[in-house]
């Protein structure tokens, strides 16, 4: 007997808790499809945001007066939070602008001091362009050789190459756990298992699993897991990011400056303790407060809840698609092997066309090539269409999206 | 907002001046490598005026259809007059509004006509 996994929560219930998903575009009731570039954000974050800046609008870490207390009390709760949510120490989540801050400082604080010349780096064809532009810049710098995993037709990473630059002894891998392109998940825990087997720091991209799934960065062993919060429900302009203890205090701080130190001469200075010593200048406070809501929401729709629906509308999409006749669709074929992002290309329909024709109709998709340009190249176009769907979307959505389609079509096939 | 109208759909699916030329006096080609929007187009140029024009490539139809549109307009145009072409006349002959992101590919066929008479001039 088959059994068909239901989620506890029902997107058309907690949509109105989406106020951007209320208005309409074009005259028409918005249907948002791309939350893999961005997500919406509810009113308990905007709420949490403005209570900040209506109630207690103070700097971190300084005053000894209450406005201030209270502002560190949050600023400080909110890290806790989404420690709890990745499984971290509260010391081991820096909280930086998103996941591309994240990648960088590790490719500037940890790969300037751990990688030389003639040393090998590893990333994968799948990346979003932050997981591999610091890589070759660090490469550029050190005169180190940066190999990549390719992807194959299906949307697999190869995992045969993968094994086979491990012999390499790279010093560091970074791969991402989710494209943003195919949603294809990688098999993170065993490829950080054999990265660590091979010598190499282990770099995960989370910005496209963390808001879609259960993500346990101690089960999953990896060293630095970074992710944005505006793609969690969260704010723009904050971004996480979780390196193992040991490695962090080990490493020299990324940005100097205030807020970062212990003790500053006028020769020297000492850096303060984790968290800290990765925080330079005054932070994102609403925006760390606003992303800790993000967490408290979700965790009250419960993220296997959130995959389950995520798993359910998926494959309701790709069956319409593949429905459709004339779709070229990338990536897994199986939603239980990716996560709610469709790329797909119409026959005889240049992809900004489609955008432009959709929006006439009020349904935002997104069109191009998702800073993922190796990857378009891999399958020979300059740019997709793509549909990703989150917990305030519904099936009605997708129905929308194909009957939108048919009036592309329509207009636009010669 | 209604960019796809009858006259954009009609030059997108039967572009006029498409095709190459024997032998142009000048010719230029160009992509817009964000959409891979591409136009080549070839100039005949005759007591310092167009008097033909070929135009061949592939994208949008907001691209295609600006292309096949400016080809017409070409046609017995002073070369400094072209050269004065201004993205709100483009915008004009289209007969539509284009967001920032859309202006890009109604635009490049004109960039490059510009740059075919740009090296027509340089040749002398």
């Amino acid at each position: 007997m088959l059994l068909v996994m239901q989620p506890m929560f029902d997107p058309i219930k907690i949509k109105p808790d989406f106020p951007t998903l209320r208005r309409k575009v074009n005259g028409k009731e918005l249907v948002y499809l791309d939350s893999t570039a961005t997500a919406q954000r509810p009113v308990q974050v905007i709420q949490a945001m403005d209570d900040y800046y209506n109630n207690y609008n103070a700097s971190v870490h300084r005053g000894i007066y209450t406005i201030s207390e209270e502002a560190t009390d949050r600023y400080e709760k909110a890290r806790e939070k989404i420690a709890r949510f990745i499984n971290a120490r509260p010391q081991e989540v820096i909280f930086t602008r998103n996941a591309t801050e994240s990648l960088n400082l590790v490719a500037y604080a940890y790969g300037d001091a751990n990688v030389t010349l003639s040393d090998s780096i590893l990333s994968t064809q799948m990346e979003h362009h932050s997981n591999m532009v610091p890589w070759q810049e660090l490469a550029k710098r050190k005169n180190a050789k940066l190999n990549y995993v390719m992807v194959n037709e299906e949307g697999f990473l190869k995992m045969d190459e993968f094994d086979g630059h491990l012999l390499k002894k790279p010093k560091i891998a970074a791969f991402t756990h989710a494209s943003n392109v195919l949603g294809t998940i990688n098999p993170v825990r065993e490829m950080v298992k054999k990265a660590h087997e091979a010598g190499a720091v282990a770099v995960v991209d989370g910005a496209q699993s963390v808001p879609h799934m259960k993500v346990d960065v101690k089960e999953l062993d990896c060293d630095f897991f970074a992710f944005s919060g505006h793609k969690m429900l969260g704010p723009t302009g904050i971004g996480v990011l979780y390196g193992k203890e040991g490695i962090l205090d080990r490493m020299e701080p990324f940005l100097t400056g205030g807020s970062m130190i212990r003790e500053v001469t006028l020769e020297y200075s000492k850096w303060a303790d984790l968290p800290s010593k990765f925080e330079a200048g005054t932070p994102a406070i609403a925006e760390a407060i606003g992303l800790g809501a993000a967490v408290d929401y979700l965790n009250k729709l419960g993220m296997a809840d959130v995959r389950t629906h995520e798993i359910g509308l998926t494959k309701y999409a790709l069956e319409k698609l593949n429905g459709f006749g004339g779709m070229r669709i990338y990536g897994p074929k199986d939603a239980a092997q990716k996560e709610g992002v469709i790329s797909f290309l119409q026959e005889g329909v240049h992809p900004h066309d489609a955008a432009s024709l959709l929006d006439e109709q009020g349904i935002a998709v997104r069109a191009g090539h998702h800073c993922a340009h190796p990857l378009m190249m891999r399958y020979n176009v300059p740019a997709t269409l793509r549909a990703s769907v989150y917990v305030y979307n519904s099936k009605t959505d997708i129905d929308k999206l194909l009957e939108a389609l048919k009036v592309v079509e329509a207009v636009l096939k010669k | 907002m209604d960019i796809y109208r009858e006259n954009v759909l009609d030059h997108y699916k039967n572009p006029r001046n498409f095709g190459k030329m024997g032998s142009p006096d000048a010719k230029y080609y160009d992509t817009n490598p964000l959409c891979g929007d591409e136009i080549e187009i070839q100039l005949k140029i005759s007591g310092g005026k167009v008097t033909e024009v070929m135009f061949q490539g592939q994208g949008c139809a907001i691209s295609q259809a600006s292309a096949s549109i400016l080809t017409e307009k070409l046609i017995g145009m002073g070369l400094a007059d072209a050269m004065k072409i201004e993205k709100e006349q483009i915008t004009d002959w289209l007969g539509t509004e284009l967001t920032p992101s859309r202006l890009k590919c109604a635009l490049l066929s004109l960039m490059v006509a510009k740059a075919a008479i740009n090296e027509f001039e340089k040749k002398g």
